[in-house]
């Protein structure tokens, strides 16, 4: 009998094993990759505005006639495209280099969490200061994100200084 | 190596027994199990969530296995797969299939590369990074025999990011034919730049915006080596050769930026949108589909000048530019073409054309796609108007940015058995839609 037990307890785990085995194991789970942002950008965490007013009703303006095909309605960008606007140190971050993104334009092939994106940004210098300083403040507190705004002053200096 | 680590364990355990007769039935149980059984494919319960014309179902074979762009699956049933970029240290999957079952059991890998493009013909498997063709000896099982020492056909082609896939097709002549996308949208002195003039002539076409003849053969081909094919074709991703038509069919990706650069010049936001259609042409040596300085209009059915070219109007014609084989709303994004040739699928099907279309950004509030169309053929020739065949793939109805599918039509393989694969670089789904067997 305690043969008999061991040996259909055994033959459980066996087959049991033997199956797992030949059915082998699919990879789950893609690693979302998740950049950290610099100290002084908040996790964004905060849906977009309800109601905008002002100059944030006007950068809603700018960014749909200027920059929404390509970085979308959502700010998410295009996979392997367009990068996204949402929870990356460029929008959050240094706001001289993100003016400067702005006005010269970018075909570097940027790197934003892992992934590089393939069209080339145009340079956008033909926006007023005061414009690209109302849609950098509506990007960096919209889709999510949550940071200050962006003052035309320094718009100008960093104009200036690409002169 | 699992296996074999549980079976050892698990043998000695039974040596504790002292009983050598159970040893032998352990063994033999362990045999049959692992034999190939005879299981049988069936579609997953809810068709791997796609919607599929009656009769049709669908499973998912693999899931999750990185940026899958295009596939081929051998006569055994093993799929490989391109990842867009190397996943440790693989940029080719080979994904088999041991019980029969259908749901891929066992991954290898090989090919430290980026890129898109793949393919079978005869002894070899071909595979392209964004710059290069690679060829790999293949065994009896149409396995690769060395993953480490592929022959290079081709090398030294322009990659400048944009529209760097190489996406590659063979004919029954022993060539290989490769596109090389252009770096640009419409070739502009600033590129997606509104008001930015067209360049005439557009010196990215001599590189590049085309498709280039190599001997499949051959090793180390420059451009210097090649045949330049086909030229005035933007981006092509999808291309396939027709045995019936004894040619080369290829997918064009259209031009961005027409509706939010020049609405008034189509018919409004809500017309412009749709334009200019995704196009296939039946492609022969000297075929000029007419980019950068035609698009065209699938509503006129005519060849429009680019608004960019528009003070080179008087010098340029359409005349000697090719009409497409068939043409599809704006943006749509078709990274894939295969016609089918396999016995599963109804008559209707046989020799048609496939289409995975990878889904739109250049659409917004609402982006289209994300489905793989049919285009019926006869002797060849379009026969016959396109229709969404697979869909599903995004996981919504209605998509606001691509970003948001959760899987997105990329590469088109038919297996031995007939059965239409389809690949997915955002889920990294490797899908199998099969006939008659649920």
């Amino acid at each position: 009998m305690e043969s008999n037990k061991l040996f259909y307890y055994f033959l459980s785990i066996v087959l049991g094993g033997t199956i797992a085995g030949c059915n082998g194991h699919q990879e789950t789970g893609q690693q979302k990759e998740q950049q950290e942002l610099s100290a002084s950008a908040p996790h964004p965490n905060v849906e977009e505005t309800p109601t905008l007013t002002g100059n944030l009703l006007a950068g809603k303006k700018v960014y749909e006639d200027y920059c929404l095909t390509c970085h979308q309605s959502n700010g998410g960008g295009v996979p392997n495209l367009n990068p996204p606007l949402k929870g990356t140190a460029y929008v959050l971050g240094d706001k001289e280099r993100l003016i400067g993104i702005v006005l010269k334009g970018s075909n570097e092939g940027l790197e934003i969490n892992g992934e590089t994106f393939d069209n080339a940004m145009p340079p956008h210098n033909f926006l007023s200061d005061e414009a690209i300083a109302q849609v950098l403040s509506y990007v960096r507190t919209s889709f999510g994100n949550q940071t200050d705004t962006i003052r035309v002053n320094e718009v100008k200096t960093v104009r200036a200084k690409l002169k | 190596m699992i296996k074999m680590k549980y079976l050892m364990q698990h043998m000695s355990n039974l040596g504790s027994l002292k009983n050598s007769s159970l040893a032998a039935l352990f063994m033999l149980a362990v045999l049959v199990s692992c034999k190939p059984s005879a299981k049988t494919v069936v579609a997953d319960e809810d068709n791997a969530g796609l919607t599929l014309p009656e009769g049709f179902g669908a499973l998912k074979a693999a899931d999750s296995v990185g940026k899958a762009r295009h596939l081929v699956v051998n006569a055994n049933g093993d799929i490989f797969v391109k990842l867009e970029k190397p996943k440790d240290g693989s940029g080719i999957l080979m994904l088999s299939d041991g019980d029969g079952d259908g749901k891929v059991d066992s991954t290898a890998g090989f090919g430290n590369y980026d890129g898109t493009g793949i393919a079978m013909k005869g002894d070899y498997l071909y595979a392209s990074s964004n710059t290069d063709v690679f060829r790999y000896k293949l065994n009896e099982h149409q396995h690769v025999i060395d993953g480490q020492k592929p022959d290079t056909v081709v090398s030294g082609l322009i990659d400048r990011r944009q529209h760097n896939s190489k996406s590659i097709s063979l004919d029954e002549a022993g060539n290989i034919y490769v596109n090389i996308g252009a770096y640009s949208n419409a070739c502009q002195i600033q590129d997606r730049t509104k008001g930015s003039p067209g360049m005439l002539p557009c010196p990215i076409l001599d590189s590049a915006g085309g498709i280039w003849q190599f001997k499949a053969e051959g090793i180390k081909q420059g451009y210097a080596d090649g045949v330049h094919y086909a030229t005035g074709l933007r981006n092509v991703v999808g291309l396939d050769w027709n045995k019936q038509a004894s040619a080369l069919f290829v997918m064009q990706h259209g031009r961005d930026n027409l509706q939010d650069f020049y609405p008034e010049l189509f018919g409004g936001p809500d017309v412009s949108v749709n334009l200019p259609a995704e196009t296939m042409y039946e492609v022969h040596q000297g075929t000029n589909a007419g980019w950068p300085y035609f698009f065209y209009d699938q509503d006129k059915k005519q060849k429009v000048l680019n608004p960019e070219y528009e003070s080179h109007r008087a010098a340029l014609s359409a005349d000697s530019i090719a009409d497409p084989a068939v043409a599809f709303p704006g943006h749509l994004a078709p990274n894939a073409l295969l016609f089918y040739t396999g016995n599963m699928f109804p008559e209707k099907y046989r020799n048609g054309a496939f289409i995975a279309f990878h889904g739109s950004w250049n659409r917004a509030p609402k982006q289209e796609g994300f489905f793989v169309a049919f285009v019926p053929f006869k002797n060849g020739k379009p026969n016959g108007e396109w229709e969404v065949f697979a869909k599903g793939f995004a996981g919504a109805e209605q998509v606001e940015s691509p970003g948001d599918a959760k899987h997105r039509p990329t590469g088109l393989a038919q297996g031995p058995d007939g059965s239409l694969y389809v690949s997915d670089d955002a889920g990294g789904t490797i899908y199998r839609i099969i006939y008659g067997k649920q």
